[in-house]
């Protein structure tokens, strides 16, 4: 079962709060949302999965090498996101469109990344600490550990002002918790109880790889062997996500020390524009979750509140404004100048590169004199 | 000026760097309580705390990944690991991330990492605590590789090293650990990119670094009995390798012997051949010659002093040379 009795959630598939004592401390962490902050939540999730089949449709048309889709992982994305605060630093993976947004990335530059003509994209300090995609898997758990250190010397967590005291909050997948460095990290965090969250969205597949293989033991069960606490939430549901990601960073950047969330979800479309999930899935299982879509749970939880068709018809006019604004900035993006295959890669003189853009700079004009 | 061994020297290095710069520490396994396998960190702790000299888990992956996050935190950390064949766990951390992520982050933000690997043989030990692993490093483009061969560049270097935004690999020759020299802590070494001539000469170059160094003084002093000038270039970085240095011994001497404890295969020494024949193929009398270690795993100890380079390996690659 993709679910299991753990699995917490706030929001029933049909849409309807679910109360019970387990989810209580939950409920209470989501008391100060109100109609605004659903209808945002809704409009990212939205605009950010349009995006998503957008970037698809031009890798398909040549612009980009690959494109890596997050649809099916909105909430679990879109809550953790908009539960962590303006001071924190988010180290994501390669998968977090959604978070990328809310942290004010211009999603294009996840595109310059993906189209070939940058390996990195953005400056993390002028996109509110949302750190820079890493393509190899889990050494960002232990950037983001490392970094949280450094808060922790730092003395910038654990005062008591939660809109002050920093944390981090890293995101990784099922298949990114098999590596060393994920298990490295969890010992780094708890040894140096770092002020972090662990956020671990299970989406079953490892490119065509089940999460079985990867465990036997429910992922969020192995955080205790770490001894950090965890919670296995459902996914799906984006106030679940709020609510626990809430109050773990919030616990964590109060001196608590590190906590793990593993967030069940489903990764809809291939693991990338290279992939062929036909060869490997079972259709029942994708008509099982693609019921239990995020979006369509949350517009049923806004409509049972008497949210207007009216926001959602502009949502939707939105959503397709923006992707068709990416896909024409995306045909506007140019190439990037030969330096760059030198620059940056020192911050002072490396005698025996410079000579070869100097000698590579002398062999591109011989051609340009020879014409 | 006073005396000090090479690890003592790294010490003060380290100590001098700390005192300067508050955002420099030390973090690895047993370098607190026990000041280090080699005691270079000792009595440090005591001095900057155990936020600064900071005991790791066992996990040379997770030293140096979390010494990226705290670079991307604006600390300055020096990872030691505790002996060469045990970098590999960290090789990922460093090749795929710390050496990529100044031009990944398009120059927005530096990372002043250290990274100290105690290597080379000549001490008897047991698999993986005796290698030369330093080809691996200067292959991968955006690290600084350097190896001191002295007391007074260990002093001087280790501070360069921490005061560079880029990261670096800094090789210590544990052979070298406690043999004293003069340290000058006045009058800064050469800058740590640079090669220098360690003795003059005019018959022959020949070129080493770390612990290499000090056999090839050894070398040069049998060849003088015998009446070979040798002129010494002692590398101290091997990314960049400082060519002009080189070359202009080579045009001096006419002859290229290089010497390495490493491998000769896809080596340092492979790279300077192959350069050296490239920028002076009409200066040089004879082919550059490489006296390395063999293309083999480290045998066991017991064989070292056959395995490694020697005087006599030396000498005769000089014969090899003159003779041509």
């Amino acid at each position: 079962m993709p679910y299991t009795d753990s699995t917490l959630r706030l929001l029933g598939q049909d849409g309807i709060l679910v109360k019970d004592d387990r989810v209580e401390k939950y409920h209470q962490a989501i008391e100060h949302l109100d109609e605004k902050d659903f209808r945002e939540f809704f409009r990212v999730m939205t605009v950010v999965r349009r995006f998503d089949v957008e970037a698809g449709n031009l890798q398909r048309q040549g612009h980009m090498a690959l494109w890596v889709p997050s649809i099916g992982q909105e909430a679990a994305q879109v809550g953790s996101a908009f539960a962590s605060r303006p001071q924190d630093h988010i180290f994501p993976a390669y998968r977090e469109h959604s978070v990328a947004y809310i942290r004010g990335l211009d999603l294009l530059d996840i595109i310059r990344m993906l189209r070939g003509v940058t390996n990195g994209g953005w400056d993390p300090k002028k996109t509110n600490n949302f750190h820079l995609y890493t393509l190899v898997l889990a050494t960002q758990t232990l950037h983001a550990t490392g970094y949280a250190m450094g808060i922790g010397y730092d003395g910038a967590c654990s005062t008591g002002d939660l809109d002050k005291d920093e944390a981090v909050m890293v995101y990784f997948g099922d298949g990114a918790s098999s590596e060393g460095d994920t298990n490295e990290a969890l010992i780094f965090a708890q040894s140096y109880q770092t002020p972090q969250v662990f956020f671990l969205q299970n989406n079953h597949w490892a490119i065509s790889v089940p999460v079985r293989v990867q465990s036997r033991t429910p992922l969020f069960e192995r955080a205790a062997g770490f001894g950090l606490p965890s919670v296995q939430i459902d996914g799906n549901d984006v106030l679940m996500s709020y609510a626990a990601t809430r109050l773990s960073m919030d616990a964590a950047r109060s001196g608590q020390g590190p906590h793990f969330i593993e967030a069940l979800t489903y990764r809809i479309g291939a693991h990338t524009t290279s992939d062929d999930p036909t060869k490997y899935r079972d259709d029942d299982e994708l008509k099982f979750w693609q019921a239990h879509d995020p979006i369509d749970r949350f517009r049923s939880f806004l409509e049972g509140r008497g949210t207007e068709s009216a926001f959602f018809e502009n949502v939707a006019e939105e959503a397709e404004d923006y992707a068709a604004d990416i896909r024409k900035r995306t045909l506007e993006i140019q190439d990037p100048p030969l330096e760059q295959i030198f620059r940056d890669v020192f911050t002072e003189d490396h005698t025996v590169m410079t000579q070869e853009w100097e000698w590579l700079k002398e062999y591109t004009q011989s051609f340009e004199e020879g014409a | 000026m006073h005396e000090l061994p090479m690890a003592k020297a790294i010490n003060e290095g380290l100590r001098t760097a700390m005192v300067a710069n508050n955002k420099v520490m030390v973090m690895g396994e047993d370098i607190a309580q026990l000041g280090g396998v080699f005691r270079v960190t000792e009595g440090l702790q005591e001095q900057f705390g155990p936020n600064r000299i900071v005991d790791t888990p066992l996990a040379e992956s997770g030293i140096v990944g979390t010494a990226i996050g705290l670079a991307m935190r604006g600390y300055r950390p020096v990872c030691e690991i505790q002996f060469d064949g045990f970098v590999y766990p960290a090789f990922d951390q460093i090749v795929t991330q710390l050496a990529k992520q100044t031009a990944r982050h398009e120059g927005t933000q530096s990372f002043p990492v250290v990274i100290r690997i105690p290597y080379g043989g000549h001490i008897g030990a047991v698999e993986h605590h005796q290698e030369s692993p330093e080809a691996y490093f200067a292959h991968t483009a955006g690290l600084r590789v350097i190896s001191p061969a002295t007391p007074n560049d260990a002093y001087w270097m280790i501070q360069e090293a921490i005061a560079s935004d880029d990261p670096v690999i800094y090789l210590e020759p544990k052979s070298r650990y406690w043999h004293k020299g003069p340290v000058d802590d006045a009058t800064p070494a050469q800058p740590m990119n640079r090669a220098v001539i360690a003795r003059e000469g005019s018959d022959v170059t020949l070129v080493g670094h770390g612990a290499m160094v000090s056999m090839l003084h050894q070398v040069a002093e049998i060849a003088q009995s015998e009446g070979v000038s040798v002129e010494i270039v002692d590398l101290r970085s091997l990314s960049p390798l400082d060519y002009p240095t080189i070359e202009a011994s080579v045009a001096k001497t006419q002859h290229l012997v290089v010497a390495q404890e490493a491998p000769s295969n896809a080596s340092v020494g492979s790279e300077i051949a192959a350069t050296m024949t490239e920028k002076a193929f009409y200066v040089m009398e004879a082919p550059v010659l490489r006296v390395s270690g063999f293309n083999t795993p480290f045998p066991p100890a017991r064989l070292e002093g056959q395995y490694l380079p020697d005087v006599d390996r030396i000498l005769d690659a000089i014969d090899r040379s003159l003779a041509y």
